[in-house]
């Protein structure tokens, strides 16, 4: 077997250069942003401040991993936060009304994600809808359809103690569960991504559909799983958002998507297409909750906390924009 | 009899706007190379499209091994045993090579995808090729000659019966095209029929069994290669005679220096690089592919930013950022790829041909003179005989050769001084090459000054006034017209590192 370059000399160059850097860049932006805040703040840096840090980001997280993976296809999924509301409520539904298992409710708010994640890929590959028309449309529809199947009143899960417990509950030092489920879903995501067929299709589509159609590629269909893989995080993100509420709200969602596609921004992911990893994104992520809260702590008003994050992603799409051309 | 690999007969297939194919009919042996020719817009492409079920036929009657078969989609045309070379390049850039090639047929080990595995299958192939490829290399940052050799790659890794290679040596190097013809040689002997689309006649010669040609969507004849000279081949094409007009006799320039280079550098793409351009000059830049030819121009006319170097117009300095400065200060770029940069494909012909003059059409205001453009795109369309139902069609509908006509169109609305033309007739047929070669004269006897970039050299001695061979980044040498030759040019081209110590 012939090779040009020895294992391990290409994965250090392959460390160095490329997509690797961003996740660096981004990394250090965060590990700079905790010691800054750290060190000017005696309230941050307690260490149930940073569970809260931990806490905060598994919600957007969830959301984030997900529509990581329309965005390398080129995509955009404007859905996601209503989805996620649009989820909470199928689950409070089954759970609180229906009266079945928990688990059952858990997997149906899973189901509902992925359903509303095909809808929304169905529109997108046999519609030819441009995503964000599709995805906004569906947006206004899961927000109605939660008002609706709720009758516009939160579901209280009160009556289902083991439902906090399980997600909340605190056994491994003091972090709650939803922290290690947000990192295992990541982990899992992570994997498809980058090991299998559909994270192999998923960059394919991003950089080029057309040469993936003429490969003998059925792009249709790939779409569509790739589209209900990100409204599956959505409906996870849903069953996080109830367990840390113990209620289903039918209000809340609307703003949601845009942390997450801005996480997946800041962590590298390419609004063009066919760039991006899990991990970039979970940094973006702790990023914006950092930021938020790190900001929050200090005094700073809401308006400006939003001033800066905006101006916070400006700069890390910039700088992507600057080392891709650097590179290319 | 041996049975036919491949029978097609009765297909037609329309367009908005135009009739592709009307009638058409082909056939492939097994173990032949046919070669299919035409002038641009003859329909080869189309055709050989809807064999490989890239488009659908709308009437005809498809026969692969015997059987009737419906073509309804690429991976339908896999399974039939047909694969596709494309013209354009259709990869992944994001993606590594072996990635690309073996797209939809990933080794697995389980769920997982074996990168590994993936790998080896693609140093084999390449083995057996005898092609130098990094399986782990991204597309993307590969050079277009090497690119290229991914699709062909890719295309033979199916193992099929018809492979069809569409202007398959358009980017390769001589040293490339030797291989990819001994490559052809092989499977011929295999039994593969193949179907091999070009405008370079001569090559067809060279490696095709039978000939087809095609005229405006339909079937003219077929031949055996040895029984046909070139001249009775594009006679075929064109349907009527037309002669290559004599090499020019080129008059001696007028001596004021209308452009001049100094020193130019862009890393290691521009190296110190450093000419003149006489007015009516038609200056010719030879080199391989890569020398940095395309990139030279790019930097004169600011498409890329330079790190150091002087353009002087006429004497005096310029500073060119954007073209928008080059424009303005009369020089004029028409790219090799007219598809990404030269044309707005979804927008029609006048809107195209007016894209770099709208200053001159329209008021202080910014109020668009319609009567204007159109009456300019109606002087160009007769004057360049560009072939299109109306200056409203879009110009993505267009065949190549009348696309870059538009594209000269534009810049001639534009009126420039400088014109910088970077292969100006890739991928045109013999008909409209010679028109671009008189128009090329024309304007050069009107008094504008041409750079021409081209690697064909028969165009580049028919042609030019004066020759300049660049290789990797470097003016190799300088040749009159008079002195020049194939093989000084040549010779030029590949001395690559021995230049730099001269």
């Amino acid at each position: 077997m012939q090779t040009t370059t020895t294992p391990s000399q290409s994965r250090l160059q392959s460390l160095v250069k490329g997509d690797s850097l961003q996740r660096f860049l981004a990394l250090g932006a965060l590990v700079i942003l905790l010691l800054f805040f750290s060190v000017i703040s005696p309230a941050f840096r307690t260490t149930q401040n940073y569970i809260d840090v931990l806490v905060a980001t598994a919600v957007n997280g969830a959301l984030a991993i997900g529509v990581t993976f329309v965005i390398i296809t080129g995509g955009i999924d404007l859905s996601i936060g209503t989805g996620m509301t649009f989820c909470s409520v199928v689950m409070g539904m089954i759970v609180v009304q229906g009266g079945m298992p928990l688990w059952i409710g858990i997997l149906g708010a899973l189901a509902a994600g992925a359903l509303m994640g095909a809808v929304n890929g169905i529109l997108v590959a046999k519609l030819k809808l441009p995503p964000f028309i599709a995805t906004l449309g569906m947006m206004n529809v899961a927000r109605g359809l939660a008002q609706i199947l709720s009758d516009v009143k939160p579901i209280y899960f009160d009556a289902h103690p083991e439902f906090y417990d399980t997600f909340m509950g605190k056994p491994i030092f003091g972090i709650p569960n939803v922290v290690f489920i947000m990192f295992g879903a990541g982990i899992l995501a992570s994997i498809v991504l980058t090991r299998t067929i559909l994270g192999r299709y998923t960059f394919a589509l991003g950089s080029n559909e057309e040469a993936t159609r003429l490969s003998g590629v059925n792009v249709d269909a790939w779409k569509i799983v790739v589209y209900a893989t990100t409204g599956l995080f959505a409906g996870l993100g849903g069953i996080l958002i109830a367990a840390r509420m113990t209620s289903a709200q039918p209000s809340v969602g609307v703003g949601y998507e845009l942390d997450a596609i801005a996480a997946a921004v800041i962590g590298g992911t390419s609004l063009s297409g066919g760039e991006g990893s899990i991990v970039g994104t979970i940094i973006g992520a702790f990023i914006i909750s950092t930021l938020t809260i790190g900001l929050s702590i200090i005094g700073v008003p809401d308006q400006w906390k939003l001033v800066i994050t905006g101006l916070v992603i400006i700069g890390a799409v910039w700088l992507d924009i600057l080392r891709r051309r650097s590179r290319g | 009899m041996v049975e036919l690999l491949v029978e097609m007969t009765g297909i037609s297939k329309s367009f908005p706007g135009v009739h592709a194919l009307e009638d058409a009919r082909f056939e492939l042996l097994p173990g032949e190379v046919h070669a299919l020719v035409g002038e641009n817009g003859a329909g080869k492409s189309t055709l050989m499209k809807i064999l490989a079920g890239i488009y659908k036929r709308d009437a005809g009657v498809i026969r692969v091994k015997g059987a009737d078969v419906e073509i309804p989609s690429p991976h339908a045309a896999q399974q039939l045993g047909i694969s596709i070379i494309h013209q354009e390049l259709n990869l992944m850039n994001h993606l590594t090579v072996a990635q690309n090639i073996f797209i939809g047929r990933e080794p697995r080990r389980g769920f997982l995808l074996d990168e590994r595995a993936l790998n080896t299958k693609a140093r084999d192939l390449f083995a057996q090729l005898h092609i130098k490829l990094d399986p782990r290399k991204r597309v993307g940052q590969l050079a277009v000659a090497q690119q290229q050799m991914v699709e062909i790659a890719k295309a033979l890794s199916f193992s099929s019966d018809v492979l069809i290679m569409d202007e398959p040596t358009a980017a390769l190097t001589d040293v490339e095209i030797d291989e990819l013809f001994r490559i052809i040689r092989q499977l011929r002997e295999r039994g593969v029929g193949i179907v091999h689309i070009s405008h370079r006649l001569e090559e067809l010669k060279q490696i095709s069994d039978r000939v087809t040609v095609m005229r405006d969507g339909r079937f003219i004849d077929t031949v055996l290669t040895a029984d046909a000279s070139v001249e009775s081949i594009i006679n075929m094409m064109v349907g009527r005679t037309v002669y290559e007009s004599t090499p020019e006799v080129p008059e001696r320039p007028d001596p004021t220096v209308v452009l001049e280079v100094r020193n130019l550098q862009r890393g290691r793409v521009v190296r110190d690089v450093s000419f003149q351009l006489r007015r009516g000059e038609i200056l010719g830049m030879s080199g391989l592919v890569g020398a940095g030819r395309t990139e030279v121009a790019r930097a004169i006319v600011g498409a890329d930013r330079i790190d150091s170097g002087e353009i002087y117009i006429h004497g005096k300095r310029v500073v060119i950022h954007a073209p928008t400065d080059a424009v303005r200060n009369g020089i004029a770029y028409l790219s090799e790829d007219r598809k990404r940069y030269g044309l707005t494909l979804g927008m029609d012909v006048e809107t195209n041909i007016a894209l770099a003059s709208f200053r001159k059409f329209a008021n202080a205001i910014g109020w668009v003179r319609v009567a204007r453009t159109r009456a300019s795109a109606l002087e160009y369309v007769k004057s360049l005989a560009i072939k299109t139902p109306s200056i409203s069609q879009r110009v993505k509908n267009l065949s190549g050769g009348n696309q870059q006509k538009v594209v000269i169109a534009k810049w001639l609305t534009a009126d420039t001084e400088i014109l910088i033309f970077d292969e100006p007739t890739r991928g045109i047929d013999v008909g409209a090459k010679s028109e671009i070669y008189r128009l090329l004269n024309d304007l050069a006897q009107q008094g504008k000054s041409i750079i021409m970039i081209s690697s064909e050299l028969p165009e580049i001695l028919r042609m030019s006034h004066r020759i300049v061979v660049m290789c990797e980044g470097r003016i190799a040498g300088e040749l009159s017209a008079a002195d020049a030759t194939q093989e000084k040019i040549m010779t030029f081209a590949t001395q690559r590192e021995a230049v730099a110590a001269a």
